[in-house]
């Protein structure tokens, strides 16, 4: 479908001097989409032109607006040469394609050369007329939503939760290509970024087709990276979980509807019995969607899915219900072991049953098993022959020596991995896969990939076509919703009725409950009753890659754990090179593995949350870094504490050696959890009955690594058949590792720190926030040991977190929240650390508060949170039961010819909802509007007499031009204000490049700048697109090489994030009053398509 | 092993008011990182040397990214480059505009050519104040006086509007303008005694009234110029001191509304001749630009240091100054009153400002 894009070139200002006679400028601009170029007037002698230009139309398919940024020079005219360019401003479109979206680009853009940086700002106006036509959905993705928020976005709700959306593009690097030994630096970073770009839009795209052709209209947790493998080529690889989401009242309920809820109940269940017990087996309905109804084990479970249409094994897919998973004491061994198979099996028909996905809508997250992860050493082959030195010279072998074309190469390799991932999920007795992520770390032509998540066991309500709104409201009033269901069941299935009802009983404790059969455990692990609800089992620890669930009930605070290693290695080439680093591995993984419990335990803890493993391989070193975020977690048993043991008792000045440390470890243990505030309330009675396999250290973390075949190593991490926590030391390495463990400096008064979103037991945050990126490279001197460069690498680590205290000391008390390393290294004995994270400030009253109320506070949030989201469901349910064929509740039956995509049921419905937020929105800009005129009060404070204007005349560029502020956060929300709009996805790649290293002020002065102008870039797009901040942001790539003898360093980065408006919560109280009208407006004629 | 790079980038720019001081001061990283030391921010922050040192660097090079922002301060409103908020933004501003008294003595009235700036070694070791603060206070003179050299209007305005500052430092800056514009002599020993707030007072008494702008708004350079009509009808009050009878009778009126009123009235009533000749020769004579520069010298060898020999307070200043200007309105054959009370408005005031007990 073909659309309408539209430019205009306003103005600039703060253009370089281009022409040193005259001090002065003559500029003018091209604007380019695809192959239209269009050109300004020449604006003469000017360093703030006005060029006010026509609108450049451009008519091209909207296949094309996905794929194609809009390419903005700004040139120096010269009349006898070649005019100079000035810099570019490459423009994503993507934003205005989505109706829900950003409706113009307007502002001021920084003008970026990849040499000389930002030169200037350039004023532009952009928008785009599609031709409205429903069926452009069909035809390409636009309209498809991406969000990096790895949770549901604020103003959305999810209606279905369709799954695992992947894709990679791959192309030459144009760095490597033969014509850039006669291009310019310049031509050969532009020629990148725009392939970049290009690339980028491709995969956007290709994924959008995915998620409409799964019936989504939205990606959740969009991860898109870059594989820079040198001459083998350029991947970009993107990963995420599609969705069909829908817009929610962007104000809080202030009133819950006590009335609304028996009714919506009522009308619901019914539809419940009708089915449940027996639907026949529908072989789905003729559209690309196939909906398929599974009959229910157990009735309240009546489960339907979506699958993509290429998906072949679908209609093969047997009757099975989706049960709940949970553990059900220990009469219930055979039930569980059916129902555990019945609910595998659910979700084993989706290729990869994963989820980037961190946090979860209410009621969705089960279970969780623990991490699973999966590594694989690749060799990025390539064909050394000068003479074929051109484009095409190249071919890959990956370590099976399977040739293939690229992509197809990169695809089975990931393929391996995830399979894999899977097998790991399944072995721990669990059917998903949520907080999946995947990297590569590549080193000359070695490419180690890496995949990891946490295997958990879901609900089935995100899954199905079913009304979500009943089902939330099991979770929210337990005891009569399900009072109708379990009855039902009690007659052949009395255990699986109390199943149901065990998750809803315990919200705080039930994802700790294990998920796999406790007399068929995939590894040893020491299992105890949960401390929450006694009834069900727990491990005594727990690691995972999501965030920590809202309704977990927590003591204490957390903080941020980390684990870091070295690991040297010999310098070698190919598959010698690759058989070395695979053998490394294990190692490399066991070690963290271990430094990470330890860490736990000697902080008191239980509980892992956000772990991140990464390996990063360089010619001479492998380095490890695992960085995750403590928590105790209520449920689970105290932690036992550390107990050294010498192998030498002969020696008595060893014994008291031994003992002095021991003593400093107890220590240790008492202040942190003084520090933590962790004091769980003293259980009394024992362990109830039930045998409890030996006290062995176990673990959760599945790894291994296929650089063959299929073979899938497991290695258990445990620490063989010693006691948990019991440190032997036998060598001076030992006494080394323990003096590791200990140098861990705490962090300074006032200050918290995690790698998750939230820090459990903080409330009462400020606004304050203030996000930061800090980068070091550290030069390494030559022939360090293992246990040298362990020191080194954790001091690294250390003395810059001490510093990132230090530079935030006036936000305290605050909490460092996402805190985000990747290492990596640049080239030999160097390495390269980048931390993300955004600095948080919170009132200390509240933080005198213990861990206990601050437990029993998030429940309650989590109700009032679901509340206003129910509030749709509730009116809308009112319209489903009374035209009784409501698309939802067609496509949970199945038995409907014509299933339709939800998307486009909502979409009206959506529209309406937009309108009235348009209007919000307005306001939101006049609330900006507002501010600005107080930051450039200083000007206008003073205002001149009329008749001395003249003085003003340079001022004049400036008047009324300020900059409106931009926040930037990693985190998916920010903390005292209410996102009103998500317009879309910022994802930009950048290069700079210098060959006057000194006079930029070294390799710091020029990624500080470097640094900065991102920043600035990101801001500029944002505000640009009408929104006040960035959610999620990351930055994904930061690879700088330098080379001071030649005086040059080049650096490129990749940063992402989620563009949004948002109102602070004071300024919405005072509007709430009239759209709580308008809701209620909206809602009744939602339904009407 | 060494640190080979290491950036801290906030979205919010985060800028230290200490080290900002320190590093307007001149101060070298490693002399700001041992102020820092010794002012014990290690100690409340649990911090080592090494953060100190890492900090340090980092503010250092936030500032000199910015400085080329700070030279035209209104490109900080609206850069791209750094978020710094807009309270942020004018503390950055006032401090790198802000001067050393000390500093600002050393160069009032000077050319601010390249020569002077040659000198400023010499000025540093002087006032011990570091070269690279001299020459940031130096510079930043010459862009005002380079700016406001070709606008019209207000001269406190101008540099207001374009340099962003609070009303004093403008006035300040205006003052300095001044001075170096009518290269007004005031280091010579006998001046050493007065402060650059004294001149700056001076200096805005001579704007506000002896400046073109004074009268006419519209023309250029209309602040920074004396009126040379003015200058030229100052030509006139010679006869005040000519004019035998009227010198005579200038004096007599002075003497009778004084009498009893000073302590040191048979001083004033022998010393009359002489301070009015003084005071009016030093009018007579501003309309040479040579004579202009003297007029601190003048001022202060041909009234204030007869008056301080003979001991008078500030009060009989102020007291004679009121009678001697009101006098001659009086005087029957005085035609020049509006010069004269333009002329002696600006003078009494001076003279009471640099008239130090």
């Amino acid at each position: 479908m073909p659309g309408k894009l539209k430019a205009k070139i306003v103005a600039g200002r703060h253009l370089p001097v281009m022409d040193r006679a005259s001090d002065l400028t003559d500029a003018f601009v091209e604007v380019k989409f695809g192959n239209t170029t269009f050109k300004t007037d020449v604006y003469p002698k000017s360093l703030n032109p006005q060029w006010n230009s026509e609108w450049f139309k451009f008519e091209v398919d909207d296949e094309d607006l996905q794929d194609e940024p809009l390419q903005i020079t700004v040139l120096d005219h010269d009349t006898y040469s070649a005019n100079d360019a000035i810099g570019k401003v490459y423009i994503d479109i993507d934003p205005l394609l989505c109706s829900e979206a950003a409706t113009v680009i307007s502002g001021w853009l920084p003008i970026y050369d990849t040499i000389h940086g930002i030169r200037g700002e350039i004023n532009v106006l952009v928008k785009v007329d599609l031709f409205n036509d429903l069926n452009r959905f069909r035809q390409s993705s636009c309209g498809v939503k991406f969000f990096c928020t790895t949770s549901i976005p604020r103003c959305y709700r999810a209606i279905m939760v369709h799954g695992f959306v992947e894709e990679l593009v791959v192309n030459e690097d144009p760095e490597y290509q033969w014509i850039d030994r006669i291009r310019t630096p310049r031509a050969s970073n532009e020629a990148r970024q725009r392939l970049i770009f290009l690339m980028s839009g491709e995969l956007q795209r290709k994924i959008g087709l995915k998620v409409l052709e799964m019936g989504g209209n939205a990606v959740v947790g969009y991860l898109q990276c870059f594989d820079l493998e040198g001459e083998s080529g350029l991947v970009v690889r993107a990963i995420g979980t599609a969705c069909t989401l829908e817009k929610i009242s962007t104000f809080p309920a202030t009133a819950t509807h006590p009335s609304n809820s028996s009714p919506s109940k009522d009308m619901k269940e019914p539809v419940f019995g009708e089915e449940a017990p027996g639907v026949p087996l529908s072989s789905g309905p003729p559209t690309p969607l196939r909906a398929q109804t599974f009959s229910s084990f157990s009735p309240s479970k009546s489960y339907s899915r979506q699958s993509s249409s290429s998906d072949t094994e679908l209609s093969l897919t047997p009757k099975t219900g989706m049960g709940s998973g949970g553990s059900a004491g220990k009469d219930a061994g055979p039930l569980k072991a059916l129902l555990k198979q019945q609910t595998q099996s659910a979700l084993e028909q989706r290729e990869y049953p994963f989820f980037t996905l961190t946090v979860f809508p209410p009621g969705f997250l089960l279970h969780v098993g623990g991490v699973v992860s999966a590594r694989s050493v690749k060799l990025l082959d390539r064909i050394h022959n000068p003479a074929l030195g051109n484009t095409r010279s190249y071919k890959l072998l990956d370590w099976n020596s399977f040739t293939a074309d690229e992509p197809e190469t990169r695809d089975a390799w990931w393929e391996e991995i995830r399979q894999e991932i899977k097998s790991h999920a399944k072995s721990l007795g669990c059917h998903a896969v949520v907080g999946y992520s995947e990297s590569t770390s590549i080193c000359e032509e070695v490419c180690i990939l890496s995949a990891s998540g946490t295997a958990a066991i879901l609900s089935s309500r995100f899954m199905q076509d079913g009304p979500l709104d009943t089902e939330l409201r099991l979770s929210q009033q337990p005891l009569c919703v399900f009072s109708t269901g379990s009855e039902r069941v009690e007659g052949d299935m009395g255990s699986s009725a109390s199943l149901g009802f065990e998750e809803v009983v315990s919200p705080g404790c039930g994802f700790c409950h294990i998920p796999y059969d406790e007399l068929n455990i995939p590894f040893p692990a020491q299992l105890t009753y949960c401390y929450c609800c006694r009834r069900y089992k727990v491990p005594d620890v727990l690691f995972t890659t999501i965030d920590l669930p809202t309704e977990a009930s927590v003591t204490g605070k957390g903080c941020l754990i980390q684990a870091r290693l070295c690991r040297t290695k010999k310098k070698a080439q190919g598959e010698v090179n690759a058989m070395a680093i695979s053998n490394l591995l294990p190692f490399l993984e066991y070690e963290l593995h271990t430094q990470l419990m330890n860490k736990l335990k000697l902080r008191g803890m239980n509980a892992l949350f956000g772990l991140r493993i990464q390996i990063s391989v360089g010619e001479t070193m492998l380095l490890g870094l695992a960085s995750a975020t403590g928590v105790y977690l209520t449920a689970l048993p105290s932690p036992g504490g550390i107990q050294i043991v010498g192998k030498t008792p002969s020696d008595i000045t060893y014994e008291q050696h031994i003992s002095n440390m021991q003593k400093k470890i107890n220590d240790t243990i008492t202040k942190n959890k003084e520090l933590y505030e962790i004091n769980p309330p003293e259980v009394v009675e024992e362990i109830i009955g039930s045998p409890i396999p030996e006290p062995r250290q176990r673990s959760r973390l599945f790894r291994s690594h296929s650089e063959s075949s299929d073979d899938v190593s497991e290695i258990d991490l445990s620490h063989g058949k010693k006691d948990a926590f019991v440190l032997e030391i036998d060598d001076t390495d030992a006494v080394e590792d323990i003096h590791a463990l200990l140098t861990d400096s705490p962090t300074p008064a006032g200050f918290y720190s995690c790698n998750t979103e939230i820090m459990p037991g903080i409330q009462n945050w400020t606004s304050a926030i203030q996000m930061f990126t800090s980068v070091r490279v550290f030069r390494l001197n030559a022939n360090l040991t293992n246990q040298g460069l362990n020191k080194i690498f954790s001091d690294l680590c250390e003395n810059l977190l001490k510093s990132l205290y230090f530079k935030l000391r006036s936000m305290v008390p605050c909490c460092l929240c996402h805190l985000n390393f990747t290492v990596a290294i640049p080239e030999d004995e160097l390495i390269q650390v980048a931390v993300t994270a955004v600095a948080l400030s919170f009132d200390k009253v509240q933080t005198l508060e213990n861990g206990k109320q601050s437990g029993e506070k998030t429940p309650i949030k989590a109700i009032t949170e679901n509340d206003e989201q129910l509030q749709f469901n509730l009116e809308l349910n009112a319209e489903t039961s009374s035209s009784s064929i409501s698309p939802k509740g067609l496509s949970e039956v199945g038995s409907h010819p014509s299933a339709r995509a939800p998307s486009v049921d909502y979409s009206s419905f959506a529209d309406r909802c937009s309108s009235w937020i348009e209007q919000l929105k307005l306001k939101a800009h006049t609330i900006r509007r507002g501010s600005v005129k107080t930051t450039s009060s200083m000007e206008k404070a003073s205002p001149l007499p009329e008749g001395r204007s003249r003085s003003l005349r340079s001022n004049r560029s400036y008047s009324g031009s300020s900059v409106a502020v931009v926040k930037m956060t990693p985190l998916s929300f920010i903390p005292g204000a209410k996102i009103i709009k998500y317009l879309g996805i910022i994802n930009m790649f950048f290069i700079r490049e210098t060959s006057s290293l000194r006079e930029e002020g070294g390799v710091s002065g020029f990624l500080h700048t470097f640094i900065a102008e991102v920043f600035a870039m990101v801001r500029a797009h944002v505000a640009a697109l009408g929104g006040n901040a960035v959610v999620s942001y990351s930055m994904k790539e930061c690879v700088f090489m330098e080379n001071p003898n030649k005086n040059q360093a080049q650096c490129l980065i990749n940063v992402s994030g989620d563009a949004v408006i948002f109102v602070r919560e004071s300024e919405l109280e005072l509007t709430s009053v009239q759209p709580q009208s308008a809701t209620t407006q909206t809602s009744n004629g939602g339904e009407g398509t | 092993m060494s640190v080979e790079l290491d950036v801290f980038v906030g979205n919010t720019t985060i800028m230290d008011k200490e080290v900002y001081q320190l590093w307007l001061n001149g101060y070298t990283v490693n002399d700001a990182v041992k102020v820092r030391i010794e002012g014990g921010v290690m100690e409340e922050c649990e911090a080592s040397a090494e953060v100190l040192l890492s900090d340090t660097m980092d503010q250092y090079r936030t500032f000199q990214m910015c400085e080329r922002l700070l030279h035209h301060p209104a490109k900080l409103a609206n850069q791209l480059l750094f978020q710094i908020p807009p309270d942020r933004q004018a503390m950055l501003i006032e401090r790198y505009y802000a001067f050393d008294d000390l500093f600002v003595r050393e160069v009032l009235g000077k050319k601010l050519s390249k020569g002077t700036k040659k000198d400023l070694d010499d000025v540093s070791t002087k006032t011990g104040i570091t070269l690279k603060s001299c020459r940031r206070q130096f510079d930043n003179f010459k862009r005002v006086f380079k700016v406001v050299e070709e606008l019209k209007g207000p001269l406190v305005e101008n540099i207001r509007q374009h340099f962003l500052l609070p009303d004093q430092l403008a006035r300040d800056y205006a003052a300095i303008v001044f001075f170096a514009n009518n290269r007004f002599e005031t280091g010579k020993k006998k001046l050493q005694y007065l402060t650059f707030q004294d001149f700056a007072f001076c200096a805005g008494q001579l704007i506000n009234n002896w400046t073109l702008g004074a009268v006419d708004n519209m023309m250029e350079d209309m602040d920074v110029d004396l009126d040379k009509e003015f200058l030229q009808d100052l030509k006139d009050l010679k006869i005040l001191i000519t004019d035998k009878d009227l010198l005579d009778q200038h004096k007599s009126l002075v003497c009778t509304a004084l009498r009893g009123k000073t302590n040191v009235y048979n001083e004033m009533e022998a010393n009359f001749k002489n301070l009015s000749r003084g005071l009016v020769n030093i009018a007579a004579k501003l309309i040479n630009a040579k004579d202009v520069r003297d007029f601190f010298i003048d001022l202060v060898e041909k009234f204030i240091e007869p008056c301080r020999s003979d001991k008078w307070t500030s009060i009989d200043m102020n007291l004679y100054l009121t009678h001697y200007t009101n006098s001659a309105h009086i005087l029957d054959t005085f035609k020049h009153h509006a010069v004269w009370t333009r002329y002696m408005g600006v003078i009494k005031s001076c003279i009471l400002r640099l008239y130090h007990d």
